[in-house]
């Protein structure tokens, strides 16, 4: 039994806290995300050759560190602190996971290219029916020769306006809802007949509405088993839950600690606000989440490795700690931080609209509630 | 990061589950499953079976009788012994006074006191609390008045009441927060004194609680007689004995293994009670997601414990952090008591202490469940309340 981390990984966290502190102040960020193309390519390309953290994850024979899902909880974490928009979690996270379970023939070379900064993917996966169910479907991939026919629309790809790669999920069989009959695709984002709708979302991100119109893929698109790739999707999530509680430890610990300072400076009834007990109470209670979300999310990291049904109950028990607690930090620090929490120019704003959709990235807390009901108490309904 | 156990933790495992099995009184069992209330001989029973086997006092220094266990072996041992329905070592002794002892204490001090504490042969009490001083501890009254006796030597008499003591009825001796300078500031004036309860003077009041219950007493002493030896450390510095007790006695207080064994029982309860669509109450989806969330709440409490324990393993002691403990672990208690009782709907209100446990009323797991609902508010309260732990915190882990 052991909660620490190895030195690689200390060292990982110092190296990516000290970049972001030197180039992703508030100010920085705020700059970037306004201008076009509303993230910073050279902050990228930071990751990939000066840190080398794209490769965290990754075997050594990959080319990469030699880490696991723990290093990109320690990475996500700091990401987290500092609200990083570029994509670890769609390229390194979901698109390097998606490459390392599912025997892909050309996952080596695709690998290589994201540690090297140049491949960068988007996870296409939402539909705008279907809501947290991974396998109902309307995207249709057809047979076709030796390749595939995609059509159909994506809702809410984070990441896609700066992705070169998308990995879809889409139905080569079954009926809409079926979990048969799921299949995984890489489709490069260049290809003919994908279009995309670009938009900024609320929490500083930029997404889009993809459609995919005939687009013709090659055999050599497919990732994983032909119609029965659910699994590894819902594999592939878990990581991605995991990595995103991590990123949410870092949102609510800058969310618990700019109130504490707020509340320590901020003057009122000739005292600092500090010294009241009802809100020293509230920072206690916010200070509590904290903890138990980050116990929760080293839970979950710990379970990634262990049985299907454990995964993915460990991954959906954090889902509901860390949606719980984004609501109950987030909302607790703008109302402690009073009318300057309303506003624009200050951070913890910011911190709270990102803690506010991460409750409902990759399922809601209602959503992960009845899926852990049905692993662990679902044999006497 | 990771959980695994090592072959030493299953051999270890597999040892302290079949020291249980082989071990455990058996006239103890049949009174917990008759539901009676233990006596004395009762609690010290196991206590000295563990002796014996020296797992008594796992966590004391090796010295005086600890085990050095890794913290893996504790969480494996606390986790057998709720497994097993084993009833708890006392905590008084063990877990409270022994490590003001064996910190604070003098070596004669070590040699008279903690030998019977290890072996089970000393039942001890706690007199902190006073009628006027309960979260306000510093506040208390009892005094303790410096003066040369007869034969010479020196002696406190103390003077006043103490109340909520645990099970004082059957303590052979307890440990008492006195105040030796009423002049100075309120912790400043404080002695940690051991007193003999056959002492003269000293009379304890049974106070029934809710459930109709004895657990807690009244303790009055008038011009009880304790030899000055018997002060530990020095004299108006008691509160620092306090306050390093109330640190170890928080640090058990998350009851996770129990909590887990308390969570399957509403589980099985659940499994046969009917909901009001005529099957099993724990697939009433309100129901079930009660219980879901509080097995998610009680993961996170075990991990938030893990975490504690990993760090005071590289030689921290209990943190203040121990408060997240004490108030998660007992509202977890709490909701667990509530749930239950909640589950056997109209059965939850025969009152069965007086007609005896084998009144076959309702379910054999009903009876008690709404005594231990009332009886388990109290946790919220003692050893600190809940709001007084997040004082702890603000003050020393959120610098407010």
């Amino acid at each position: 039994m052991d909660f620490s981390f190895t030195e690689e990984q200390s060292m990982l966290r110092d190296t990516v806290a000290s970049y972001l502190a030197d180039h992703y102040s508030f100010e920085q960020r705020r700059d970037a995300l306004k201008a076009e193309p509303g993230w910073r390519p050279a902050v990228w390309k930071a990751f990939a050759e000066e840190l080398g953290i794209l490769g965290a994850p990754f075997s050594e024979e990959l080319g990469g560190l030699g880490g696991g899902s723990t290093d990109n909880m320690v990475i996500m974490e700091e990401l987290g602190k500092s609200l990083v928009v570029e994509p670890y979690l769609g390229t390194v996270v979901i698109g390097g996971g998606f490459l390392k379970h599912s025997g892909y023939a050309g996952a080596a070379d695709m690998i290589a290219s994201i540690i090297g900064g140049e491949t960068i993917i988007a996870f296409a996966y939402a539909e705008p029916q279907a809501r947290y169910t991974w396998q109902d479907l309307k995207t249709t991939a057809k047979k076709d020769g030796a390749g595939y026919v995609l059509n159909g629309q994506k809702a809410v790809v984070i990441g896609a306006p700066y992705a070169t790669h998308l990995i879809v999920t889409a139905r080569t069989g079954g009926a809409q809802r079926d979990a048969g009959g799921v299949s995984v695709f890489i489709v490069p984002k260049s290809a003919k007949g994908v279009t995309t709708r670009d938009y900024p979302t609320v929490d500083g991100f930029r997404a889009s509405e993809v459609t995919f119109e005939n687009v013709a893929l090659g055999a050599d698109a497919l990732i994983g088993a032909e119609g029965a790739a659910l699994p590894l999707v819902e594999k592939v999530i878990d990581e991605a839950i995991v990595a995103t509680c991590a990123e949410a430890c870092g949102v609510f610990r800058r969310l618990h600690e700019g109130t504490l300072e707020y509340t320590k400076q901020r003057k009122q009834f000739g005292q600092p606000i500090s010294q009241f007990q009802v809100l020293q109470h509230r920072m206690v209670d916010m200070f509590i989440q904290l903890e138990q979300s980050i116990s929760m999310t080293y839970m979950a990291d710990i379970k990634l490795n262990d049985s299907d049904a454990e995964r993915a109950k460990g991954a959906s028990a954090a889902k509901v700690q860390i949606g719980k607690a984004a609501k109950f930090i987030g909302q607790n620090a703008i109302q402690l931080h009073g009318g300057m929490g309303m506003t624009d120019e200050m951070a913890i704003g910011h911190y709270f609209k990102r803690s506010t959709m991460i409750e409902s990235a990759f399922g809601s807390t209602d959503h992960h509630l009845a899926r852990y009901e049905g692993l662990s108490l679902g044999k006497v309904a | 990061m990771d959980l695994d156990f090592s072959p030493e933790d299953n051999a270890f495992r597999e040892e302290a589950r079949n020291f249980i099995a082989q071990n455990y009184p058996q006239e103890l069992r049949e009174k917990q499953n008759r539901g009676e209330d233990l006596g004395r001989e009762d609690y010290l029973s196991w206590h000295r079976t563990l002796a014996k086997k020296g797992w008594s006092t796992p966590s004391w220094p090796k010295e005086f009788g600890g085990t050095e266990w890794t913290p893996t072996q504790k969480y494996i041992w606390s986790e057998e012994q709720a497994r097993a329905d084993t009833i708890g070592i006392l905590p008084f002794g063990v877990a409270m006074l022994a490590p003001v002892i064996y910190t604070f204490g003098t070596q004669e001090q070590k040699e008279k006191f903690l030998p019977g504490i290890r072996d089970g042969q000393v039942w001890w009490c706690q007199g902190y609390s006073e009628p006027g001083a309960g979260s306000d501890l510093a506040s208390l009254k009892c005094k303790a008045e410096r003066v040369t006796g007869d034969d010479g030597k020196e002696y406190y008499i103390v003077n006043g009441q103490k109340t909520w003591t645990t099970l004082g009825q059957h303590a052979d001796w307890g440990f008492f927060l006195v105040r030796t300078d009423p002049n100075s500031k309120p912790q400043a004036g404080i002695s940690f004194l051991l007193i003999d309860m056959k002492s003269p003077g000293i009379e304890v009041r049974r106070i029934t609680t809710l459930e109709g219950g004895h657990e807690v007493n009244d303790v009055f002493l008038d011009n009880v007689k304790v030899p000055v030896e018997n002060r530990v450390f020095h004299e108006n510095q008691g509160w620092t004995c306090a306050k390093a007790l109330l640190a170890h006695e928080r640090s058990g207080i998350a009851g996770v293994a129990r909590s887990k064994r308390g969570l399957e029982r509403v589980r099985e309860i659940a499994t046969t009670e009917r909901s009001d669509a005529g099957g099993p109450l724990l697939a009433d989806p309100f129901f079930k997601r009660k219980v879901a969330e509080l097995e998610i709440d009680l993961t996170a409490l075990e991990y938030t414990e893990l975490r504690t324990l990993a760090g005071e393993s590289s030689g921290k002691g209990p943190g203040t952090e121990s408060s997240i403990l004490k108030i998660k672990g007992t509202e977890i208690q709490q909701r667990l008591h509530e749930l239950a009782l909640e589950a056997v709907g109209h059965y939850g209100a025969p009152y069965l202490r007086d007609l005896g446990h084998n009144a076959n009323i309702g379910p054999s797991y009903a009876d008690g469940l709404a005594g231990d609902y009332f009886n388990g508010r109290k946790t919220s309260i003692y050893g600190g309340s809940n709001e007084i732990q997040r004082n702890i915190i603000a003050k020393m882990v959120l610098g407010l």
